[in-house]
């Protein structure tokens, strides 16, 4: 009898099945993942889901008898009461009747597959097609940080990059073109020679042979097993690395007119910025940024659910946003996104000096900036739009992106509107 | 003899230590004491993660790549996780060597239980049962899914998974119609062949009646029925397995997609005979591992707590509860199997007069096991039920015979335990485990070679049941895609009048 220990084999041998049958539902999942997303709070969306989707190109049809109709004949186990030619009243039509040997087991009548999809495979559905915008490549050169790739064989190095293997082929072969003795061949005169000093009666065959074997110490010390020249150390390379890291800045306004509902609007869409960065970026740093008419860096506690009163300058917080990238996140080392949110009011004073920060000062720190007006349309008596969107409208920059957003519904749209790969190709 | 003392292991932990010397211990149990004949063991030990792997590959170790694996993967684990499902402890493969699978979780008390289980009571089936010796290929099975694997992901990197998958879809809706259901195809031979149309000629002049000839020659109708037979003489027709059928007459199959479809009907045939015994073998495996069990006991190997924590998952496995208990979920294999197991040796050492009048051939003959073995090799559920049942074991589950007419508001008692129903419960049982009973009766028909290709399949309708329209359309569908031309499905009686003629299914 074997007994084999599977344990340690590798895990997921049905991945490949699990991936068919994903892409072959995908149009269903996509849809139930996109609709999973706009009713599940926030902070769950960065777990896995347990989704329906419908049947349709799932069924694993057969040729089945119906579960209804004709003459059927059970054998039941457990009578107590009955006699031959007693009645029974049927049980009302459903399944698991008497007898009800004749349910499908594999879902042929069911109408929805129920499973849970890992977190990736929520995340790669719910982030499909999106694309980080054209980056400013400059950034990347500068980087100073290095990634080591193999690059060959070296005949110096470090002992720990050593290469076992290419060293001890160069070492046999340097051994059978020197023709050093085999250790097998050397013990087998060595037994001859104890074998004949045993006996002695062949002493001249006997001094040739220690003369042989004198000759083959001599070879074997002078042709070493390994030798200097054989050894081989794995060479590593180091490349420059794209910055992996990334800072994402969430600005909001949280003067008394940005609602609850306006906030909630905000943090959505901050949440789904943060999902994606964390997809694309080893590492994401949040800073959140809140303003009425002074800004403040707070945590998330403070910045989503704490009220304040005051005005509204916006270009505080931009001053504010300078301040932290000029402190702590230096462009070099760090892809900078912000993302703000408001309800468009501006104090009229403020627009000029808030433009022309945004222009001097963030938009070159930034790969993107994104700025979504939030809460019902909203115009002033003249008709016209708010002040901030006017103010940002006449911004002409490409990592600049403005949008609104009026209900949790549109969250999502706009999202993808805003880095669906089409739009990131199609800009310069 | 000396090796036979001692404990075999205390504690519920379980090592490899243990579980060869366990191994061997039941070994020797079944092999002197019980007369069984098994393949060579190879016991594996798993994970609960890879328990779930091997459940969703239809139990094998080794599978093609397919969508529905990973379907019933995800279903499978979304029960486990929720805890609505327990897993199997063990999953046993008819191969040889023999492979158990059994989980790293199990107590040392469960690995005794599942290799005594599996490892001697299956591994005893598999070798010697009929319908495996002449239907599987126990040394062949693995090499032969390792080509299957390999072939279908060449396919795979040759023509597409899409193209692939569309093949497979379509094979695995037909798989239960898939087998051969009757001893191998003898080899074309000539004189078959004339006997046949010597046959024929008979049947022709036995029923040659003059009145015909004086009839005006109307239209081409003789002709096409001379057409139909030659046709159904060349196509084979009528076919059951519409798989190989369709592999070697489907006219627009590729070479590979043919060869597809005949992995498929291999591997749905190398199924066919656990379908048809379920009772026998789950009953075997719990007459051998119980029996084992008890052995192992009575020569002090294994402790009280052991033996009772092997009864207590015994106990669940067998259990059978009432028609009328929320938890029924019909017969239970196991529980019969081994009633009528027990039941058996119960007949040859102890019989009464009742049994010596119901089974004169072996009541009273003091060599239960012989009899065991004779019954697990050359019977399979229907002809096992319908030979070994006995009214004590009837009477012991208190069955009774129910009839169930669409038409009627009540369903009648037709037959119980007593002494005027033990024969009617016991033959309408046996039915319900024929294969027949349990499959629907589908055969290729005829193809209109002359017109627009069409296939005509028939379902020979049994006790007015027909097919269930919704999966049958599905079916079809991939049925007709296979086919390349349409196909039409009519329903028919036992006399072969259509009850029901669905839609033609065209190709997409």
């Amino acid at each position: 009898m074997n007994i084999i220990d599977r344990r340690l084999n590798p895990k997921g041998k049905s991945l490949a099945n699990r991936q068919r049958f994903l892409r072959r539902a995908r149009e269903q999942i996509r849809k139930a993942v996109r609709e999973a997303s706009s009713g599940r709070s926030i902070t769950d969306i960065d777990g896995g889901e347990g989704i329906s989707i419908p049947m349709d190109d799932l069924r694993e049809p057969g040729f089945r008898r119906a579960a209804e109709g004709g003459i059927r004949d059970y054998v039941v186990p457990g009578n107590k009461e009955f006699i031959a030619g007693d009645t029974i009243a049927k049980p009302p039509k459903q399944a698991g009747g008497a007898g009800g040997a004749e349910g499908s087991p594999d879902g042929g009548g069911e109408d929805a597959f129920h499973f849970v999809l890992s977190r990736d495979e929520f995340l790669d559905l719910f982030l499909e097609d999106l694309e980080l915008p054209d980056m400013d490549k400059k950034n990347l050169q500068k980087s100073e940080q290095m990634a080591f790739s193999r690059a060959g064989l070296s005949v110096t190095g470090s002992p720990s990059n050593l290469n076992l293997v290419r060293t001890m082929r160069n070492s046999l072969s340097r051994r059978i073109a020197l023709k050093r003795p085999k250790p097998a061949e050397m013990a087998e005169l060595q037994a001859a020679i104890a074998e004949l000093e045993e006996n002695g009666d062949n002493p001249e065959l006997l001094s040739e042979l220690r003369l042989e074997l004198e000759a083959q110490l001599t070879k074997s010390r002078r042709v070493p097993y390994i030798d200097p020249v054989d050894v081989r150390y794995n060479r590593f390379q180091a490349t420059p690395k794209p910055i992996s890291q990334a800072v994402m800045f969430c600005l909001m306004d949280v003067s008394g007119s940005m609602t609850e509902h306006m906030k909630d609007l905000a943090k959505r869409f901050y949440m789904l910025l943060y999902l994606f960065l964390n997809r694309r970026y080893a590492h994401v740093d949040i800073v959140f940024i809140r303003h009425t008419h002074e800004a403040k860096e707070v945590d998330e506690q403070t910045f989503f659910y704490s009220t304040e009163t005051g005005g509204t300058v916006v270009s505080t917080a931009l001053v504010e946003m300078a301040r932290i990238v000029k402190a702590r996140y230096s462009p070099h080392d760090w892809n900078i996104y912000a993302a703000q949110a408001s309800d468009g009011d501006n104090t009229n004073s403020d627009n000029g000096t808030t433009i022309g920060l945004l222009t001097s000062a963030i938009l070159p720190l930034c790969q993107y900036f994104a700025y979504i007006e939030v809460g019902a349309e909203y115009k002033d008596w003249l008709g016209r739009e708010t002040d901030l969107w006017r103010t940002y409208k006449s911004v002409a920059a490409p990592n600049m992106a403005m949008r609104k957003v009026r209900n949790r519904a549109q969250i999502f749209p706009v999202f993808r509107e805003l880095f669906s790969r089409e739009k990131s190709h199609a800009q310069p | 003899m000396p090796s036979h003392d001692g404990l075999l292991f205390t504690g519920a932990d379980w090592n490899f230590d243990k579980l060869q010397r366990t191994h061997d211990a039941i070994a020797r149990i079944a092999h002197d004491e019980l007369g069984l004949d098994t393949y060579p063991n190879q016991i594996e030990v798993i994970t609960a993660e890879q328990m779930l792997d091997a459940y969703s590959s239809i139990g094998m170790p080794l599978m093609y790549k397919h969508w529905s694996f990973g379907k019933h993967f995800a279903a499978d684990e979304s029960l486990y996780r929720k805890g609505m499902r327990g897993l199997a402890y063990e999953i046993v493969i008819n191969s040889s060597p023999c492979i158990s699978y059994v989980m790293e979780e199990n107590s040392m008390a469960m690995q005794t239980l599942v290799v005594a289980h599996a490892a001697f009571g299956h591994n005893h089936f598999f070798k010697n049962n009929a319908l495996f010796r002449q239907w599987t290929d126990a040394k062949g099975i693995l090499d032969y899914l390792e080509f299957a694997k390999g072939y279908i992901q060449h396919a795979e990197e040759r023509h597409g998974q899409r193209a692939v998958e569309r093949v497979l879809d379509a094979a695995h809706a037909l798989m239960s119609h898939g087998v051969h259901k009757y001893p191998r195809k003898r080899p074309f031979d000539l004189a078959e062949d004339k006997r046949r149309e010597k046959e024929r000629q008979d049947w022709f002049q036995q029923n040659y009646n003059d009145l015909w000839r004086t009839l005006p020659k109307g239209g081409a109708t003789p002709p096409v029925d001379e057409d139909l037979a030659e046709r159904k003489r060349a196509l084979g027709l009528p076919e059951e397995n519409i798989l190989y059928f369709l592999e070697k007459s489907a006219p627009l199959l590729a070479p590979w997609q043919r060869e597809i479809l005949r992995i498929v009907r291999n591997i749905a045939q190398y199924f066919y005979p656990q379908k048809q015994t379920k009772v026998m073998n789950e009953g075997c495996a719990t007459m051998v591992h119980y029996t084992i069990a008890n052995r192992l006991h009575e020569q002090g190997r294994i402790d009280d707590g052991t033996l009772m924590e092997i009864l207590h998952s015994h106990t669940n496995v067998v259990f059978q509860p009432g028609f009328d208990d929320p938890r029924y979920a019909g017969l239970n294999p196991y529980a019969l199997g081994f009633a009528m197991m027990q039941d058996i040796v119960r007949i040859c050492t102890q019989p009464t007069a009742e049994d010596r009048a119901w089974f004169p051939d072996f009541a009273g003959n003091n060599d239960s096991w012989a009899t065991l073995r004779h019954a697990w090799a050359d019977y399979r559920d229907e002809s096992f039920i319908l030979q070994f049942l006995s009214p004590q074991v009837m009477r012991k589950l208190r069955l009774f015979h129910l009839h169930d007419k669409a038409e009627d508001d009540d369903m009648v008692v037709k037959a119980i335990h007593d002494e005027r129903g033990y024969r009617q419960v016991r033959q309408t049982l046996a039915r319900s485990y024929d294969i027949g009973a349990l499959e629907a009766d589908i055969q290729v028909a005829d193809v209109d070679l002359s017109g627009d290709r069409r296939l005509i399949v028939h379902h020979r309708v049994a006790n007015g049941i027909l097919l269930d329209p919704a999966q049958a359309g599905h079916t079809l569908r991939h049925l007709a895609n296979l086919w390349g031309y349409k196909v039409q499905l009519v329903e028919v009686d036992e006399n072969g009048a259509p009850l029901h003629i669905c839609e033609d299914m065209e190709p997409v």
